[in-house]
């Protein structure tokens, strides 16, 4: 029996990458199929971020600088969508193919050709959205958020593009999801429980939950936006008997869960990180396993502290304030945990380690404005300001960015064999991490002395903040093209990674040869 | 070695800001205000202890990181401790934080409470939004509407443009401000009458959104007189950015004297309405009305913003004949940005905004030119709709 199989993977073995163009179309290998996701998001975070410079460079002084202030809204609205489904996303599912199946000790993932449809609707489903911005009377304008009645009744005609956009990046994600979850509950090596998963399967086999919990959420928000504007119906016209905040709801019920699947996979990046650089095992394994299922659970019940203005009862304000705070009890945990990983380690600082160390340092800072951020009656001071917008760039970009930037250069010589440039590495974290805290520390300011957000020009008592912001944004943005090269060096050659790449690295992707071969664990390992 | 001592000060700078920058400049514009009313301190005071429990758990978890980082690393030569796990441990950092965030939610739902209590008002002002001005009504006991005005965007385009210096109180200045007393409950309705709106005043601590189909409340007891200035919070649009607020809250018998005077002005213009108008005094008039609700989209030379906003300049409406020019005025153009300008525009203002839009996109000095349209054709019109 046993001579059978082994037969049968000899036979795989012999099959390398396919040559041309058709590798890439046809591929249905998990490796291929990461790296592609991983150079998706990276194009689309390019994108993305100069859309970010375009809206800084209007706003580096008061006045009417560069672009008006339709193509402003335009540029706000496609700079979310676009680093959301386009870079964050797509990225955390780029490493779970690369990784997961390394990880389980599994040859491939669950649904090979799934996974490659899930990934080829991507590029397709992008062009759709970025071509709205040279449609007839311009792209959404409305923000990322959506807000129905301004994205249906008073929206461009391109939405309906935009909508079809969502449809599709929505089906791609609840597609990589569904592979991911049976990748992990069903191709996991002999003799590795749940419990002894590594950490970045488990913060994955939550969010793939989570996603598609709430993604067909998102799809039925957009779907009745589709109808009030083609279709005649009112869902959210008050004009027909609708509710314009009914979409708040929905699109939040969707949106609060989806800031946890961009944050979730990270607490399992650095989760590997940050021991692996400490030396010394990660402390508190269980109760990390359980403070995030707590974080995904509570993310479902707290979507409304996003609308804390639009007028509800005082027992909705207090249900949300209350549920949200509790957020800050597992998120504590998890810091607390990591600190005591490293607490009487043998720490080194290598750039993954370094991005790690930064990730918890600005998470946490993102955490304590969050915090301040869930208080309700301070919140209406803070909604919709510059102060929130200095939060959510805090956990997402000095968050999830940054720690798919660690997982990047932890697993680099894994994937290409070679070790990358470890001054060029640390230039890019510290351009990086100076770029991060003056582009969006000035925010919490600017915010807190009553700069709204998604605004094209400003009163000139923002001046200053603004000014900071513009450099540092810019200090951040160029500073991503030392990390291409960084990447680009290390796949072209350089030092010989071994196996182990990382001394103090645990986990089976290191018991494979580096660069891992185009197939691995075609017999599975034995988990003790 | 040369990394962590890099680490170090840079991260601890970047807290020192955090922990001495804001509490220290709170007038000079970094930190929020505590204005000018009770409710507003109870939110500044809050704000402010959270702030500094955030402070406080910062230094410790940050503190801890920081000895890890200098102490605990491989080039001192130390070994790493085996410890991985504490139940203990993990059940105090979950306890402790629970206790605090306690603490935290206390005085939070007290100050909550306190501004829910929206009842016993001296007076009911409504809030409308628009795209993009605001419309302020001052209502009677049985909420019948007194006063009615828009309060728009006054700085010059030329400023907003970078053709001249900017003022001191660029883009926070309007025509008409709302104007309310101090020491008195003023409590606002808040409505839209197309997209989302948030109206917010920082110094009131006041901020709620103005949603199509809703109403919506808040109030307030302004203490102090003075000039307060807020914006539009809520994304609605191009001109999101250029609709602020201005309040004038006055002193008791200087407001009352205010209210009086807007009411005998009420009754002045209604009389109006019944005089017979020459053209040449609609067109003036017209162009002001023009100026207030028709330059955001159709903007000065009447070239709009195509596609969106449609040109009226050469447009067939603006020769054709005036009821089809009255029906879109009047009952705007369902499915977009064109509102229904008959609940918001006086016959008087609306006659008067035709004759301009004809003359300066239209028929101007053409020898067929049709006759003004009254302010009594308006009347006419909306009576039989």
């Amino acid at each position: 029996m046993s001579a059978v199989i082994d037969a049968h993977h000899h036979d795989d073995h012999a099959h390398g990458p396919a040559k041309g163009i058709t590798r890439w179309l046809y591929t249905t290998n998990h490796k291929d199929i990461g790296s592609m996701y991983l150079w998706f998001s990276f194009i689309m975070f390019l994108a993305g971020g100069v859309m970010a410079l375009v809206i800084r460079a209007e706003l580096f002084q008061p006045g009417h600088s560069f672009v008006d202030p339709h193509f402003f809204n335009q540029m706000t609205t496609m700079h979310g969508l676009v680093m959301v489904f386009g870079a964050i996303m797509p990225a955390f599912v780029g490493l779970a193919n690369w990784m997961l199946p390394m990880m389980v000790g599994a040859p491939d993932m669950a649904l090979p050709r799934m996974n490659n449809l899930s990934f080829w609707i991507l590029p397709f489903a992008s062009l759709m959205l970025i071509s709205t911005l040279f449609m007839e009377g311009g792209g959404p304008d409305f923000g990322w958020t959506m807000y129905a009645p301004l994205s249906t009744t008073y929206a461009p005609d391109s939405v309906t593009f935009m909508i079809f956009a969502i449809h599709l990046l929505g089906a791609s994600s609840i597609m990589g999801a569904i592979n991911i979850i049976a990748t992990i509950l069903n191709m996991r090596a002999p003799g590795m429980t749940l419990m002894k998963m590594p950490m970045f399967v488990w913060t994955w086999l939550i969010t793939a939950y989570l996603l598609i919990a709430v993604m067909p959420v998102l799809a039925g928000a957009v779907t009745m936006m589709l109808f009030d504007i083609h279709f005649g119906t009112s869902f959210f016209d008050a004009a027909g008997g609708g509710d314009p905040v009914l979409f708040q709801h929905i699109f939040w019920f969707f949106g609060h869960p989806e800031v946890y699947i961009m944050i979730l996979p990270a607490f399992g990046i650095v989760s590997h990180v940050i021991p692996a650089f400490s030396r010394k095992r990660l402390f508190g394994y269980d109760s990390m396993v359980y403070a995030t299922s707590s974080i995904a659970f509570l993310s479902f019940i707290v979507w409304a502290h996003h609308m804390f203005t639009v007028g509800m009862p005082l027992a909705g304000q207090l249900f949300f304030m209350y549920a949200t705070m509790l957020i800050a009890v597992p998120t504590g945990v998890k810091v607390f945990n990591w600190v005591s990983t490293m607490w009487q380690g043998s720490m080194t600082f290598e750039t993954p380690m370094l991005f790690a160390l930064a990730f918890v340092f600005l998470f946490t800072v993102g955490g304590f404005s969050g915090v301040m951020l869930a208080i309700a009656p301070a919140d209406y001071q803070y909604h919709d300001t510059y102060f929130v917008v200095a939060h959510f760039h805090y956990v997402l970009v000095s968050g999830a960015l940054f720690s798919i930037f660690c997982a990047v250069y932890y697993w680099l010589p894994k994937w290409t064999g070679f070790m990358y440039s470890e001054a060029l590495g640390k230039l890019h974290f510290w351009l990086s991490f100076i770029g991060v805290n003056v582009a969006f520390f000035p925010m919490h300011f600017s915010g807190l002395a009553g700069m709204p957000r998604r605004i094209p020009d400003y009163a000139l008592q923002f001046a200053n903040f603004n000014a900071w912001s513009t450099v540092g944004a810019f200090i951040f943005g160029l500073s991503q093209l030392v990390f291409l090269y960084v990447v680009i060096k290390s796949i072209r050659g350089g030092q010989k990674a071994t196996a182990q790449v990382w001394d103090g690295a645990e986990g089976l992707e290191w018991t494979v040869p580096s660069p891992a071969p185009y197939h691995t664990f075609s017999t599975p390992p034995v988990v003790k | 070695m040369s990394i962590a001592t890099r680490f170090v000060p840079s991260g601890l700078l970047l807290f020192a800001v955090v922990a001495l920058a804001v509490p220290a400049s709170a007038s000079s514009g970094w930190n929020m205000t505590p204005g000018v009313t009770e409710i507003s301190r109870a939110i500044y005071d809050l704000h402010m202890l959270i702030f500094w429990i955030c402070v406080a758990i910062g230094v410790v978890v940050f503190g801890a990181m920081l000895v890890s980082i200098i102490l605990h690393r491989k080039s001192r030569g130390v070994t790493p401790a085996t410890f991985h796990e504490s139940t203990k441990l993990e059940i105090v950092w979950t306890l402790v934080p629970l206790g605090i965030l306690i603490g935290m939610a206390i005085p939070a739902t007290t100050v909550l409470v306190q501004m829910y209590d929206s009842g016993g008002e001296d007076m009911v002002v409504e809030v409308r939004g628009y795209q993009w001005r605001w419309q302020y009504k001052y209502l009677d006991d049985d909420l019948n509407e007194q006063i009615s005005f828009f309060s728009n965007l006054s700085t010059p385009r030329e400023q907003i443009r970078g053709q001249s210096e900017k003022g001191e109180n660029y883009l926070l200045e309007v025509d008409n401000p709302l104007v309310i007393p101090i020491n008195r409950k003023v409590r606002f309705l808040l409505t839209s009458n197309d997209v989302i709106h948030a109206w917010w005043v920082p110094d009131f601590a006041l901020k709620r959104d103005a949603i199509p189909g809703f109403i919506n409340e808040m109030w307030t007891i302004v203490e102090e007189p003075g000039i307060y200035r807020g914006q539009c919070a809520e994304l609605c649009g191009i001109d999101h950015g250029f609709m602020p607020i201005v309040v004038y809250a006055l002193p008791e018998d200087e407001y009352d004297a205010w209210y009086a005077e807007q009411l005998q002005l009420a009754r002045v213009e209604d009389q109006l309405m019944e005089r017979d108008w020459s053209e040449a005094e609609l067109l003036a008039r017209g162009e002001k009305v023009y100026g207030t609700h028709c330059v955001g989209c159709h903007q000065a030379d009447g070239q709009g913003v195509p596609p969106v906003f449609p040109a009226l300049a050469g447009n067939a409406m603006m020769t054709g004949d005036f009821d089809t020019h009255m029906e879109v005025v009047y009952h705007g153009r369902a499915g977009t940005a064109m509102q229904a300008f008959g609940p918001v525009l006086s016959p008087l203002d609306m006659a008067s905004v035709m004759n301009y839009q004809r003359h300066a996109f239209g028929d101007a000095g053409s020898s067929k030119r049709a006759e003004a349209v009254k302010p009594k054709d308006i009347v006419s019109f909306a009576a039989a709709q």
